[in-house]
């Protein structure tokens, strides 16, 4: 039972990799079923009111029409604690694209054309959609997301700021931002009875599982959650949302199998999105760059339905050195869809902010900005006063301006042109917390030598799968392929969401105990195995609560190089850097392909991504992938990805912290460092359009 | 219910009849009807790629197609790649090259690259091929493989990948 090739850490490719690259891994809709019937939602086209009257008279017409739900007909739902899923229950109307009807078809294409058929009237009351600095709807939110305390105050900050003789105070703003995955919510929902099962494309089987149950008033071992491969998320799949719901109410009445694949179109107003945020940060310094005084200060808004807070400021809490300090989050309810988790909420916005921000103090303290993070390097979290299990930011700063010649450049602004071109390179770090959850998993012997791991995880394209199978083989001393790890279902035993970056952690530790325990159990036996297999189910809860109170974070830097053209005000990224400490990578091939992917999508966010609010329709502008521009791969240059190996012994058995967000932490502010060197013009309110660019150039005195 | 019109055509080497909605999309035919899950909706308006098949050959957005206009054609899919249990070299690079995460994109990755390469090598030029470049194959260089295939989105952001996987092949 031995092996001689280190499992944890090595390059193993993508496990289900073969049935992605043929077409046979299946996805939320890909899985037959007999007599199947469509469902296509009817999204509200006012803002807030009420509907008066739904006419389904036309959509009925068609006979392969098998039902039309709205709030009049729909099966009652019970509550859950998040009533955006209280779909079709009530005439109110709270935000627009807010579902009001359904249509159920035999053929998808009848189902949608009857849910165009569906004419509903509604009763409009004025509606209130802008967030502003001073919006009188601003109020001190209880907590923010993640449970994080609202506010925190540390020293003295006013008088320190007021007596610090260099002073940074910029307002940095972030747009909405929306996850746009690129498979669709979507779901296939079946009933046997008062068995309800249900294919769905989330990041959280056990999760979806409660809820559905919750919603339909079952018992949780009646419902059936299947996500077996999940074409994205990034935190939009992070809970149940209305598709799947809507899916299983549509089952329920025409007793048949529905699938609901959402349209694109309505995906922005259901599914969450990045809250737009409007930071302000004020930083008092010494003439060398030491930070005296720091403030963050958040405001952001939810919609009426739910209060759902991004912690912009959280990160200020944890990256520098300031004995007087101040973070404060302030949220306005408005008549907007939902916001939600996306891709590293808080720290990606947040830290756009704080390093832009750190960027203009370096620059004003005459100080090199790799430097400059190197002096405020703080001993003890600043915020909690713990000590950090392990921080190795300035290594990833250092190693990283050495690998992309940092230091051999120009740090004159505009100092650099390639023809017309103005050149410029930005420098920003990257953080987010070592998160891990409560879940469970099971480790089996069979009679025949192959081990089976069960685990509902959920792999939204991580590699989950992969690396769990890595720990489990590794932790019994067997080879790769003599264990099956199942993730995907929520029949398995209980395991937390794909988000916060917390996955393996969350799932790792449950396998690797119950797995070290079965190793254990086989020894004692001298590894003979009964017929009907042994098993070891393991619980990491209590674990969890017995661990050292420490804080407990990844680190990165982010480097960026980028041209500007000052005729058209593009801007090009031409390479990227990251380096990260994230504790014992455990998968060098998936995890690289998470950094270049959160680092991607993080250019995205530099340059090309946001959502617009038209204040008289009422909602984002942009309801398309063509409207709504992410990355494509003309937009992205070479990545480069590293790591410091990082030993820290006190986050899990494997020593792994959280890569999948980190990525997209920091890269947004690199680039707009960058193009602020490369031309003067610092860009504090994202994306960097080249209208924005072109205008302010012009403003510029000098050449160009 | 739609009008019907009966249509048949070649998917993967084998013939396909069926009379079909009017208003079907070649998409929905594969998914729905032949039962080839392969081909994803990822937007349903061509803006996305995740659909892409090939169609006698060459590259299309099957979202945007109507099935009954395709009679008499030959569709490949991503599932008429391979040769037995032997992986397209397109395939098999996107495996080496780990050149997708959720894997949603992959089909229409996978096939846009076998039309973009079969277009370069017919001498179509892109956005980026020089104007005065000679007559006959285009290189695939890496500016050429990124303009080539942009028309396929991935939000895992798995490009810088994909190119590797694509010029392996391409060479």
């Amino acid at each position: 039972m031995t092996t001689t090739q280190p499992l944890l850490g090595a390059p193993t490719a993508r496990l289900e990799a073969r049935e992605k690259v043929t077409g046979a891994a299946r996805y939320a809709t890909d899985h037959p079923t007999d007599r199947t019937a469509y469902a296509w939602p009817v999204p509200a086209t006012v803002v807030r009111g009420e509907i008066t009257s739904i006419d389904t008279t036309a959509a009925l017409a068609d006979p392969a029409v098998l039902a039309v739900l709205t709030h009049q007909n729909a099966p009652r739902l019970h509550e859950t604690d998040d009533p955006n899923l209280a779909v079709l229950q009530s005439p109110h109307v709270a935000h627009r694209g807010q579902f009001v009807a359904l249509a159920v078809a035999t053929s998808l294409e009848s189902a949608r054309a009857a849910a165009e058929a569906i004419r509903v009237t509604y009763r409009t009351e004025p509606h209130d959609v802008v967030l502003t600095p001073d919006h009188p709807g601003l109020y001190k939110p209880d907590e923010v997301n993640a449970g994080l305390p609202t506010d925190r105050e540390h020293g003295d900050f006013d008088t320190a700021y007021a007596n610090a003789p260099v002073r940074i105070d910029a307002v940095y703003e972030t747009p909405a931002l929306h996850n746009h995955p690129l498979e669709p919510h979507a779901a296939t929902a079946l009933w046997d009875g008062d068995d309800l099962t249900v294919y769905d494309s989330n990041q959280d089987s056990s999760g979806v599982q409660r809820t559905l149950a919750q919603l339909f008033g079952l018992a949780n071992g009646k419902v059936h959650v299947v996500n077996e491969h999940v074409g994205g998320g990034f935190g939009a799949k992070g809970t149940a949302r209305p598709p799947v719901v809507l899916a299983a109410m549509a089952a329920r009445t025409v007793r048949r199998p529905v699938k609901l694949a959402l349209p694109r179109n309505q995906l922005a107003a259901v599914t969450g999105y990045r809250a737009p945020t409007i930071q302000r940060i004020r930083i008092g310094a010494d003439p060398e760059g030491h930070i005296e005084a720091l403030a963050h200060e958040a405001i952001t808004q939810s919609s009426t339905i739910t209060e759902f807070v991004e912690q912009a400021a959280a990160p200020s809490r944890t990256m520098y050195n300031a004995p007087h300090s101040r973070s404060t989050h302030r949220v306005a309810q408005l008549d907007v869809p939902t916001p939600s988790w996306m891709r590293a909420p808080g720290e990606c916005p947040g830290m756009f902010a704080l390093e832009s921000a750190m960027d203009e103090l370096a620059l004003a303290c005459g100080v090199d900005p790799i430097e400059l993070r190197t002096r405020n390097e703080p001993a003890v979290e600043p915020d909690s006063g713990l000590p950090f299990s392990s921080r190795h930011l300035v290594e990833c700063l250092r190693e990283g301006a050495c690998r992309f010649g940092w230091h051999d450049r120009d740090a004159r602004i505009g100092g650099r042109r390639e023809g017309r071109l103005l050149i410029g390179s930005g420098v920003a770090a990257s953080t987010f917390p070592a998160l891990v959850m409560p879940s469970q998993a099971e480790a089996h012997a069979a009679a025949d030598g192959s081990y089976e791991v069960r685990v509902s995880a959920s792999d939204i394209g991580t590699g989950a799968r992969t690396v769990l199978t890595q720990i489990a083989a590794d932790t019994l001393g067997v080879p790769l392929d003599s264990v099956r790890v199942r993730v995907g279902s929520s029949d398995l035993p209980p395991a937390s969401v794909a988000g916060g970056s917390s996955g393996t952690a969350s799932w790792g530790w449950p396998v690797h105990k119950a797995c070290t325990e079965l190793r254990q159990r086989l020894a004692e036996r001298g590894y003979a195995v009964p017929e009907q297999g042994i098993t070891v189910a393991a619980d990491i809860a209590q674990d969890i609560d017995e661990r050292e109170d420490l804080a407990r974070h990844a680190f990165g830097a982010q480097f960026a190089e980028v041209q500007v053209d000052p005729a058209t005000g593009e801007t090009r990224v031409r390479r990227l850097l990251g380096v990260f400490a994230a504790g014992r990578i455990l998968n060098s091939r998936t995890a690289r392909s998470q950094f270049i992917g959160g680092m991607t999508m993080g250019l995205g966010m530099a340059l090309l991504e946001g959502s617009t609010m038209d204040p008289a329709f009422g909602d984002y502008a942009e309801r398309d992938l063509a409207a709504y521009h992410v990355a494509a791969c003309a937009d992205v240059p070479e990545i480069d990805v590293h790591w410091i190996e990082e030993e820290d012994p006190h986050l899990n058995p494997m020593g792994s912290k959280g890569i999948g967000e980190i990525g997209i932490v920091g890269t947004a502010a690199a680039i707009a460092n960058a193009v602020h060197h490369a031309t003067g013009v610092r860009v504090r309110a994202l994306p960097i359009h080249p209208d924005v660019l072109v205008a302010r150039l012009a403003d510029q005195p000098g050449p160009p | 219910m739609g009008a019907m019109t009966a249509v048949t055509l070649d998917i993967n080497g084998e013939r396909f009849s069926r009379e079909l909605d009017n208003r079907t999309t070649l998409l929905d035919l594969l998914r729905e009807h032949a039962h080839l899950s392969g081909a994803k909706k990822g937007c349903d308006h061509g803006q996305c790629g995740a659909c892409t098949v090939l169609l006698d050959g060459h590259r299309v957005n099957s979202c945007l197609l109507l099935a009954v206009a395709m009679d008499g054609t030959e569709i490949t899919t991503i599932e008429g790649l391979a040769e037995g249990d032997t992986l397209h070299p397109l395939q098999q690079a996107f495996v080496d090259h780990d050149a997708f995460q959720c894997g949603f994109c992959t089909p229409g990755q996978i096939c846009s690259a076998v039309g973009a390469i079969a277009e370069a090598r017919a001498g179509w030029p892109s956005a980026v091929t020089a104007e005065d470049a000679p007559e006959g194959p285009v290189e695939l260089t890496v500016p050429e493989v990124r303009e080539r295939m942009s028309g396929n989105l991935c939000r895992c952001g798995a490009y810088v990948n994909i190119v590797s996987a694509v010029r392996e092949v391409a060479r």
